[in-house]
């Protein structure tokens, strides 16, 4: 059961604004049935008073933080101009509703892309900012441009969170590592000097040598050689080091694949992040 | 005090009152460890070997070949890795898209570990298709584990005429029998399942507590090292009050059995034929006929589950869905998914399993609390027009 807040709560059960507008200024629609969640947005404007939001409703089919999330933005926009109303972000949304579970942020930027869509709608504008760029995420139809927003507005770190926030990457996976990537950039260009602190001062390649070498004599092979097997360091170069597995360990692929991540893993936690384990066979 | 109506018994079920009232003593007084010498410890060993039976009685087992577990997860993870451990030499493993994570993450884990897995689809209607099963065995299979009866849809597999291929071909047959187990007459004796898995709280005893049923000869290795419990099977001091309280449980779904096919089946056939002749864009998902006598799954198109969920609870009907939303996934139930049912009635399955316990009053509780949840939802959801139009072509087949 999800933790929903109170005021999730009461959205969700007297959602505020359901309804259409047959007269509508501006229409934002975003979503699909496939994902699990669609949203309709109509906004109706007072051109006598500075074009502030008149009134707005809302359909929506999703699940219960998705209705009060779109019921949440209707209320938040009534009375504003759509220049105020632009501002509004998918955290302004959570916020009104006391925050949302971590799994369900896509509700609250759902609501931001359906209100987006409409004022891009209102202006002519054919696709609003979230449409464009080209698709990363085949399963949820999730573009690069949407997935560095949700990033950069949010300071998403994790996959996971980017999932949590747009859906991209929640079905087969296959694009993880394209949204690391994003990520990756993302967080390069922009925060860098900030957010990582200083990078360890550069490690000399004598010095790595001994730690790789002490790393694998305390940690590694005494476990391998526990089941029977037993591994050779081979050479390193740069950040790779050449291993191969010897005995019992060496018989079987699976167990290698195994062996080469477990091996990777250990070097990596006492000797360098960088370093990339490749298997030579003897 | 808000009403309840718990109707998610294939998620978990209540302790049955007589089995409750066993296990206490073995809290308070009964405290000891089986394995002691002293009679105020050992004595136990006896009790438990009398719940062993009673076990063994309701699956026509003996007792040797049970032992007992932490639940259906291990149950399953014993018999599949015992099984794998037992014979190295083979790599291949046959399963269906459709089992429970327990049976399906651990496959998948294994696949990237060292086996090949074949995962067998179903038909739209859940059924599996055993010439698909025949041409899948290899020289190196080593063990087919496909369940008895899906927990979401409640469609059964041809238990027997698979057991019969692996036994032809030598291959161990485990079958994850927790939603079967205490439904529907199960007798090893006369069957071609070589290890059956079985859950106690699916059946009215506690949770954190199961048995696996393994045939003599099946070779096995322990999956859980330590000391000698369980004949060397499984290893850790006895859940000793669970067990008695599996072993009651049972007894009392031996003696109850009859009415699973005759009063459950009969309050679920009615809350189902209400729900579908009512709410016209709903749908069944899965097989009419072979199913389990208490589940029902039903889809609402173009209306989302979790949000159906609730507001069933908000009235305090307990179900549950395979929608995206409470599947903590992004994707609806992947067994829905396997059986190719549509985006727009996957998202809006509502699963309604029942037990001895309810009544026909419950029945038409949920009934009439159906559509008015799904019409507030219905003129919510931007879809309104394509549901109408459903609607109308289901009132015109009518
Ligand atoms: C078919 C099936 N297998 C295995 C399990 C796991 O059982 P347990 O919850 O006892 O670990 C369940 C229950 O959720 C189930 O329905
Ligand atoms: S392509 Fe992104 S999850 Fe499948």
């Amino acid at each position: 059961m999800w933790d929903y807040t109170d005021k999730v709560k009461d959205y969700f059960l007297h959602p505020r604004n359901v309804g259409e507008i047959k007269d509508a200024d501006a229409v934002g629609e975003v979503g699909a049935i496939a994902c699990g969640d669609a949203l309709r947005l109509y906004l109706k404007l007072d051109k006598k008073n500075g074009n502030r939001i008149a009134d707005a409703k809302f359909k929506t089919f999703g699940c219960g933080s998705a209705i009060a999330s779109a019921s949440a933005l209707t209320e938040m926009v009534i009375g504003k101009t759509l220049e105020e109303a632009e501002k509004i972000t998918n955290q302004d949304i959570a916020d009104f509703l006391g925050g949302l579970p971590p799994e369900k942020m896509h509700c609250s930027v759902m609501g931001k892309e359906a209100l987006e869509s409409a004022i891009a709608n209102y202006r002519g504008y054919k696709a609003a900012p979230a449409e464009e760029g080209v698709i990363v995420c085949k399963c949820f139809g999730v573009t690069d441009v949407k997935i560095e927003r949700v990033v950069k507005e949010n300071r998403l770190t994790t996959v996971e969170q980017v999932t949590n926030y747009c859906k991209a990457g929640g079905g087969c996976k296959s694009c993880h590592p394209d949204i690391q990537g994003i990520i990756d950039k993302v967080w390069e260009k922009e925060v860098k000097p900030v957010a990582i602190p200083a990078k360890p001062k550069k490690m000399s390649n004598l010095r790595k040598m001994q730690l790789i070498q002490e790393t694998i004599e305390r940690d590694i092979r005494p476990v391998l050689m526990m089941d029977g097997g037993d591994m050779d360091l081979i050479d390193v170069d740069g950040n790779t080091v050449y291993v191969s597995f010897r005995g019992s360990c060496a018989e079987c692929a699976g167990s290698r694949v195994t062996l080469k991540s477990t091996v990777e893993a250990k070097l990596r936690e006492f000797v360098t992040e960088e370093l990339v384990v490749e298997e030579v066979n003897q | 005090m808000k009403r309840l109506v718990y109707v998610d018994n294939n998620a978990t079920t209540r302790v049955a009152p007589e089995v409750l009232e066993a296990m206490l003593p073995y809290f308070t007084e009964l405290y000891g460890n089986p394995s002691s010498m002293h009679t105020f410890g050992g004595q136990l060993y006896k009790k438990i070997n009398q719940a062993r039976e009673q076990v063994a009685n309701l699956i026509g087992a003996s007792p040797q070949e049970i032992i007992f577990t932490s639940g259906g997860t291990e149950s399953d993870n014993a018999a599949i890795r015992g099984t794998l451990e037992a014979n190295p030499d083979k790599k291949h493993i046959i399963t269906t898209r459709v089992e429970h994570p327990a049976v399906l993450n651990l496959c998948q884990y294994l696949a990237q570990n060292g086996y090949e897995v074949t995962e067998l689809g179903v038909d739209s209607q859940g059924l599996l298709d055993l010439d698909e099963l025949h041409g899948a065995i290899r020289d190196d299979t080593v063990l087919i584990t496909i369940m008895y009866a899906n927990n979401e849809t409640g469609v059964l597999f041809p238990v027997e005429e698979i057991g019969q291929i692996a036994r032809e071909k030598g291959i161990t047959f485990h079958c994850d029998a927790v939603q079967a187990v205490g439904k529907l007459p199960l007798d090893v004796g006369k069957s071609t399942m070589d290890m059956i898995s079985l859950s106690g709280h699916k059946l009215h005893a506690p949770k954190g507590v199961g048995a696996l049923y393994i045939r003599k000869g099946v070779r096995f290795k322990p999956f859980m090292l330590g000391g000698h419990h369980e004949n060397n099977r499984r290893a850790g001091t006895e859940n000793v009050p669970s067990i008695i309280g599996l072993g009651m449980a049972c007894e009392l779904a031996r003696k109850h059995l009859p009415e699973e096919q005759t009063k459950v089946r009969k309050l679920r056939d009615k809350l189902e034929n209400l729900i579908l002749y009512q709410m016209l864009n709903s749908r069944l998902n899965g097989h009419k006929i072979l199913r389990l006598p208490n589940t029902t799954n039903i889809s609402f198109e173009y209306v989302e589950g979790e949000a159906i969920l609730l507001l069933l609870n908000e009235v305090g009907i307990c179900a549950s869905s395979g929608s995206a939303c409470t599947s903590g996934s992004l994707e609806p139930s992947h067994v829905l998914r396997a059986m190719g049912v549509p985006f727009t009635a996957a998202h809006g399955s509502i699963r309604f399993s029942l037990s001895r316990y309810n009544t026909e009053e419950e029945v038409d509780y949920i009934v009439e609390h159906i559509p008015p949840i799904i019409r507030r939802l219905k003129e919510i959801s931007p879809y309104s027009a394509e549901i109408e139009e459903l609607e109308l072509k289901a009132a015109a087949r009518k």
